[in-house]
C-alpha cells in the first residue's frame, strides 16, 4: 500500500465572506506528482499556501505523515511561489548562500547548479535574470534543503514555450529522485505531462479528481475527427448531424475506423484530416462550461 | 536565535545597501551638503553688538552697562560664563563686585570689548582664558548627523520592510525556518552598521575641511551615536511592523520624523522653549541623541554626564524592539 504523505481534511478559507476554499479533502501519496488544476481564482494557490503553512485556514487541517503540520515542517518542504521577488543587488550565488544558511541540511551548490542548470548565470544580479533563469533559481531555492515534498505554484506561468519545456524536464528529474511534488497549474498540457494524479478545482471546491487517463476515460468515450469545411458537402453534415466549428467540420465518434470507412464511401477527401482525443481542457469545459484559461 | 541565519540576513542586507549606489551616494551627500550649506550661510558673525557676560548682573552697578550696541547677559555661575567665553559665545566676562574680568586671548572681539571696558574701568584685574571658537557648524554638526541618521534609520528600515512585504520577499523568507525575531534583529544590526559607517565617513571626511570642535571623547560620541541609531531603527521597525502600503508607511514615517526635525534641537536650542514643548521633545529619541552628542562635542561631557540621555535611548530601544518583534507580521495573506 502506498503511504499518504499529506492529508487535507475539510479545508476551508473564507476571505471577506467569500469561500476561497470550501471544505475540500484529498490525500497525496509519496513520490507522486500531484496536480491542483483550475482557472484563475479557483482556490489553488490558497489551498497550496495553507498546506505550506503560509496562511492559516478558517477551518480544517493539513496532516503531514499523519500528524498536523507544525512549525518545523519548513525544514522538510520546499516551496516555489507563484510571485516572489528576490532581494535586489544579490547575485544568484549570494542568494543561494543566503538561503543555505536558513536550513540544517542542504544540498551543495554544485548539486543545485547541476540540478537546476544555473551554471551560466551564477554571478548575475537577480534583477537581470530572464523569466526562465529566475524560475530555475526559485526552483533551486525550493530544493536547497533537499526536501521530501516540493510545492510548485504555477511554476511556468509567463515562460515561453521552450523555457516551459525545459522546466518540465527539471520537474521530471525531481520526480525521478522520489520526491513528492505538488503542482498547481492552469496549463493542462503541463498537468498531462507531469501529474500522476490531479484534482480539478473551481470556485473553491473540488469538482473532479483522479489520474488524467482515468478522468478522460470516465468522461469521454468519444474521439474528435476534424476535416476542412470545404471538403464536406452540406448535405452530409445535415444527414449525419456533424458540427461546423470555425473552418472545420467536427465529427464525434467512438469508432474511428468505421467513421473513416464511412467518409471514404461518401467520397469525402481525407486530406487535412485530424484526429484528436479529449484532453483535460475538454474535460474542464465539460465540467464547468468554462475554458480553463478564462 | 540562530546566529547563522541572523548573520546571513545581515550580510545580504548590507550587500543590497552598498551595491545600491544611488542610495549610498545620497546618504553620504545629504549631510555633507547640509553642513557645507550651513557653514556658508552662518559664516559671518551677523551680530552688530558685543556680547558680554556679567556675573550677578542684577546687583552690578556701572555706567558701562549703559553702553549702546553691547548686550549684557546675566550669569550666576562664573564657570559657565567662562566656558562660554572660551567657546567664543561671549566676548568678555565681568565680575563687578570682585573687580575682575576675563577675556579670551584668541578672540578679536574680546580684544576690542576689553579696550572699550578699560576706558572706564582701569582698576579691574585682567584674567584670561583660551579656547577655540565654536562656530554654528560645530554646534549644528550633531544635529545634522543625527537627522541624517534619523532619516536613514526610519525610512531605510521602514520602507525596506514594507517593500519586502509588498513584493513578497517576506513571504519567501517566512517559508524558511527564519524567525520574525531573527529577521527583525538582522535588520537592526545591518542598518546600525550602515548608518554608523556613513555617519563616520561624513564626520571624518568633513573634519578635514571644517576642523570640527571636539572637547569630549570620540569613543563616547560613537557610543551615543550607536545607541541613538538603535532607538531610531527600532522605532522604524515598530512603525513598519504590520503595514503593506508604501503610501501609509510614508505618512507614518513622516509623522514620526517631522516632530523630531523641529523639536529635537537639530537646528536651534530648545533652552528657551516652553516647558510643554520640552516635555514633548523628551519623548523623541533624536532629542537625546543630539543632546548627548552635543554635550560631548561642546562641553566635553563624559558618559556619566550624559547618563540620562543614554538611559532614555536604551529604554526606548528595548521597548520599540520588543513591541516591533511582538507585533511583526509577515503579512502573507492576500
Amino acid at each position: 500500500m502506498t503511504t499518504s504523505v499529506i492529508e487535507v481534511k475539510g479545508l476551508t478559507k473564507i476571505y471577506n465572506e467569500v469561500n476561497a476554499v470550501d471544505g475540500i479533502d484529498f490525500s497525496i501519496k509519496k513520490g507522486q506528482c500531484f496536480g491542483l488544476l483550475g482557472p484563475n481564482g479557483a482556490g489553488k494557490t490558497t489551498t497550496i499556501e495553507i498546506m505550506e503553512g503560509i496562511i492559516k485556514p478558517s477551518s480544517g487541517v493539513v496532516e503531514y505523515y499523519g500528524k498536523p503540520a507544525h512549525e518545523d515542517i519548513s525544514q522538510q518542504i520546499g516551496i516555489q511561489f507563484q510571485n516572489t521577488a528576490l532581494q535586489d543587488f544579490l547575485t544568484v550565488k549570494e542568494t543561494l548562500d543566503l538561503f543555505t544558511a536558513f536550513y540544517k541540511h542542504t544540498l551543495s551548490h554544485e548539486q543545485l547548479i547541476e540540478l537546476c542548470d544555473l551554471g551560466d548565470f551564477l554571478d548575475r544580479d537577480n534583477r537581470l535574470l530572464s523569466g526562465g533563469q529566475r524560475q530555475r533559481l526559485l526552483l533551486a531555492l525550493a530544493l536547497i534543503n533537499d526536501p521530501d515534498i516540493v510545492f510548485l505554484d504555477e511554476p511556468t506561468t509567463g515562460l515561453d514555450p521552450q523555457a516551459r519545456r525545459n522546466f518540465w524536464t527539471l520537474i521530471k528529474n525531481i520526480k525521478a529522485s522520489n520526491k513528492t511534488v505538488i503542482l498547481t497549474t492552469h496549463y493542462m498540457d503541463e498537468a498531462e505531462q507531469l501529474c500522476d494524479e490531479v484534482v480539478i478545482m473551481d470556485k473553491g471546491k473540488i469538482i473532479e479528481s483522479g489520474t488524467p487517463p482515468q478522468l478522460l476515460h470516465k468522461h469521454f468515450a468519444d474521439v474528435f475527427i476534424y476535416l476542412p469545411i470545404d471538403q464536406v458537402n452540406d448535405n452530409l453534415i445535415e444527414k449525419y448531424q456533424w458540427q461546423k466549428v470555425g473552418e472545420r467540420v467536427e465529427i464525434t465518434t467512438t469508432q474511428v475506423e468505421a467513421t473513416l470507412t464511412l467518409l471514404m464511401e461518401e467520397q469525402v477527401s481525407l486530406e487535412g484530416l485530424h484526429v484528436k482525443s479529449a484532453n483535460l481542457d475538454d474535460l474542464f469545459l465539460k465540467l464547468t462550461g468554462n475554458s480553463l484559461r478564462d | 536565535m540562530n546566529f547563522k541565519r541572523f548573520l546571513a540576513v545581515v550580510k545580504a542586507r548590507n550587500i543590497e545597501f552598498f551595491r545600491d549606489k544611488s542610495s549610498l551616494g545620497w546618504s553620504l551627500a545629504f549631510p555633507i551638503l547640509l553642513l557645507v550649506g550651513m557653514s556658508f550661510v552662518f559664516s559671518g558673525d551677523g551680530k552688530a553688538a558685543y556680547k558680554i557676560g556679567v556675573i550677578n548682573l542684577s546687583t552690578a552697578q556701572s555706567s558701562f552697562l549703559e553702553t549702546r550696541f553691547i548686550s549684557f547677559v546675566d550669569y550666576q555661575d562664573a564657570e559657565l560664563a567662562k566656558t562660554k567665553l572660551s567657546q567664543h559665545s561671549l566676548d568678555m566676562v565681568i565680575h563687578f563686585s570682585a573687580k575682575k574680568y576675563w577675556v579670551n586671548q584668541q578672540a578679536p572681539n574680546g580684544y576690542l570689548a576689553e579696550k572699550i571696558f578699560l576706558a572706564s574701568h582701569q582698576d579691574f584685574e585682567q584674567l584670561t582664558t583660551e579656547g577655540k571658537k565654536i562656530r554654528y557648524v560645530d554646534w549644528v554638526l550633531p544635529g545634522v548627523l543625527g537627522m541624517n541618521m534619523m532619516f536613514g534609520c526610519l525610512f531605510g528600515v521602514g520602507y525596506v520592510i514594507v517593500r519586502y512585504r509588498k513584493n513578497l520577499v517576506l513571504k519567501r523568507l517566512k517559508a524558511t525556518p527564519l524567525s520574525a525575531f531573527e529577521f527583525v534583529s538582522a535588520q537592526l544590526l545591518s542598518r546600525a552598521f550602515i548608518v554608523m559607517f556613513t555617519s563616520s565617513v561624513v564626520y571624518i571626511g568633513c573634519n578635514f575641511f571644517f576642523d570640527f570642535y571636539m572637547l569630549g571623547s570620540y569613543f563616547d560620541l560613537f557610543l551615543v551615536g550607536l545607541l541613538g541609531a538603535f532607538s531610531l531603527i527600532t522605532l522604524g521597525l515598530l512603525v513598519a511592523c504590520r503595514s503593506k502600503s508604501e503610501e501609509l508607511i510614508g505618512g507614518l514615517l513622516n509623522l514620526a520624523s517631522w516632530p523630531m526635525m523641529i523639536l529635537s534641537g537639530v537646528w536651534f536650542s530648545l533652552e528657551g522653549a516652553p516647558d510643554a514643548l520640552k516635555s514633548v521633545a523628551d519623548f523623541l529619541p533624536l532629542t537625546h541623541l543630539v543632546a548627548g552628542a552635543r554635550k560631548i562635542i561642546t562641553e566635553g561631557a563624559t558618559l556619566a554626564d550624559i547618563s540620562y540621555h543614554l538611559s532614555v535611548l536604551a529604554v526606548m530601544s528595548v521597548v520599540f524592539l520588543a513591541l516591533g518583534a511582538y507585533l511583526f507580521n509577515w503579512n502573507t495573506e492576500r
